[in-house]
């Protein structure tokens, strides 16, 4: 196994542990990094030990004691003696797996905290819990990395001071929440990357999957866990059908259907079926069991859209939102024709949230084209492609508009 | 989200404004710089292969550009509140614009 596959998990795992037991997240952060270093010097000359995540908590551990020795020899002298008298990894191999899940889990409880700005909280968490370093995570966000390690050691120091123990009852499903909008938002970043060769964007996707199945792991009945996790799946299945070779958007209903890929998609849509049949459905399981009907449509014209109808309108009571009802207008627009679909875009209109979005003449020049309205439809794709802040989208629109030139 | 703050103003010796050191530490900051002198920049043009270029700025106009600063943070409303801790906002106007992102949605 590469040294780095091998790592990577552990990295987490050590400072989960570590933060438990002596706080101080950005000094703790910094021994752990110091460990992983030692590490990849080390194992491979003198092997790997038995126990790697031992070790790389004593020598994490020391390093915290050396570096709080040096920093102020009489600050926290207690907690350091404690740390070097720390009962090292004796309990059962059951026990460290269990307390290594729900170490797992308080770490990204802490670093989804909310005196963190989302872009913060995302980037801590791909730190500390992905363990991708800090150059990987700008590169991924287009930023500098001096930009990305300022943010990053913000967020440490934000978090310092808590503790870490996992959230009350009463605020967990808030902050539970919160983490599986972090995985949302780093899902999001690394889905609408662009496949163009000078783009090296590591891949996001992957991360945000990998830790989703890591959080379902701890949290095996969660069913929002199990939404979101499905629902990364099934649109994760139709990344290469959604671009073209040279960087061009491929709408859902053009897409090659052919080049979706079959495993990823039995695997989302057989777990959001067996979580609907036993959890009351939340907005990720919703937007999972939707992706779930357009993947198993083998055309575009077998879509089953009063079911995808459905299930909007459920989706716009549990949470509601304008993109939401954009959505769902061009399900009811399949469903009872176009004007149906014009007249529930229409009810957006005086909504300010939605007030300057390129989504909402967007959906209405689709739904105008299906209309035959074609002169009304040109129209508004010139005016969604200028409101768009994408270049592929405003290209997208923009096509749109000039086919119907013609 | 990407954002482009743009100070335009009367030329002018840059003053020395300490709200500037407000930003870099938040992890918002991606890049910027005051500008030189109007009267140092030259405008180019190529038309049909052929590169012309007059001396001075692109717009004859009172009001230049004196600045740009690159952030990326996470609302508009953020942008503006960055805009305002920047040099020049008590005198100059600052123009607070999205940057078009490479990457996109599936339509």
């Amino acid at each position: 196994m590469e040294m780095g596959e091998l790592l990577r998990p552990l990295a987490s795992q050590v400072l989960a542990t570590m933060v438990r037991r002596y706080g101080q997240f950005d000094a703790c952060e910094d021994a752990v990094q110091d460990a992983l270093l030692a590490a990849t010097v080390q194992w491979p000359a003198d092997g790997v030990p038995d126990n790697p995540r031992g070790w790389l908590i004593t020598v994490a551990a020391r390093r915290l004691a050396d570096q709080w020795r040096s920093e102020s020899a009489r600050r926290r002298r207690e907690t350091t003696a404690a740390a070097l008298a720390g009962p090292e990894e004796t309990a059962a191999a059951a026990d460290v797996d269990q307390s290594a899940h729900d170490d797992t889990l308080t770490l990204l409880f802490l670093c989804c905290h909310p005196e963190l700005s989302p872009p913060s909280q995302v980037a801590l968490t791909l730190r500390a819990v992905g363990g991708l370093t800090t150059a990987q995570i700008a590169s991924a966000f287009l930023v500098p990395e001096a930009t990305m390690a300022q943010r990053i050691s913000r967020a440490k120091r934000a978090v310092t001071g808590v503790e870490f123990a996992a959230p009350a009852d009463a605020e967990r499903p808030q902050r539970l929440g919160a983490v599986l909008h972090v995985l949302y938002l780093v899902f999001n970043e690394g889905y609408t990357a662009t496949s163009g060769p000078d783009l090296q964007r590591p891949e996001l996707t992957r991360e945000a999957i990998r830790l989703a199945r890591r959080l379902l792991r701890v949290l095996p009945g969660e069913g929002e866990v199990a939404g979101l996790l499905a629902l990364m799946l099934i649109t994760e299945a139709r990344r290469f059908a959604r671009t073209r070779f040279d960087g061009a958007l491929v709408p859902l209903a053009e897409q090659d259907r052919e080049s979706w890929d079959g495993a990823l998609i039995a695997e989302g849509v057989q777990l959001i079926s067996a979580t609907l049949a036993r959890a009351p459905a939340g907005p990720y399981q919703l937007q999972a069991a939707i992706a779930a009907v357009h993947a198993e449509a083998k055309r575009a014209e077998d879509t089953d859209w009063p079911q995808v109808a459905a299930l909007y309108r459920v989706l716009d009571v549990v949470a509601p939102s304008p993109i939401v009802t954009l959505n769902r207008a061009v399900a009811v627009a399949m469903v009872d024709g176009p004007q149906a679909g014009l007249d529930l875009v229409a009810t957006l209109d005086s909504d300010d949230r939605v007030a300057r979005h390129h989504r909402v003449p967007a959906v209405r020049a689709h739904l105008l084209e299906m209309a035959g309205d074609i002169a009304a439809a040109r129209d508004a794709y010139r005016h969604a492609a200028r409101r768009t802040t994408s270049m592929p989208e405003q290209r997208y629109l923009e096509d749109r508009a000039g086919r119907l030139s013609e | 989200m990407k954002y482009m703050l743009l100070t335009y103003g009367d030329p002018g010796p840059h003053a020395r404004d300490p709200l500037l050191r407000a930003i870099p530490e938040t992890g918002e900051w991606v890049a910027g710089a005051p500008l030189a002198d109007p009267g140092l920049a030259c405008t180019l043009r190529v038309r049909d292969g052929v590169a012309e270029t007059t001396d001075g700025p692109f717009a004859d106009a009172r009001e230049q550009l004196m600045g740009y600063w690159l952030i990326d943070c996470e609302t508009l409303d953020r942008a503006v509140e960055l805009a305002a801790l920047l040099p020049g906002a008590g005198t100059a106007a600052i123009e607070v614009r999205p940057v078009m992102d490479p990457s996109g949605m599936e339509m």
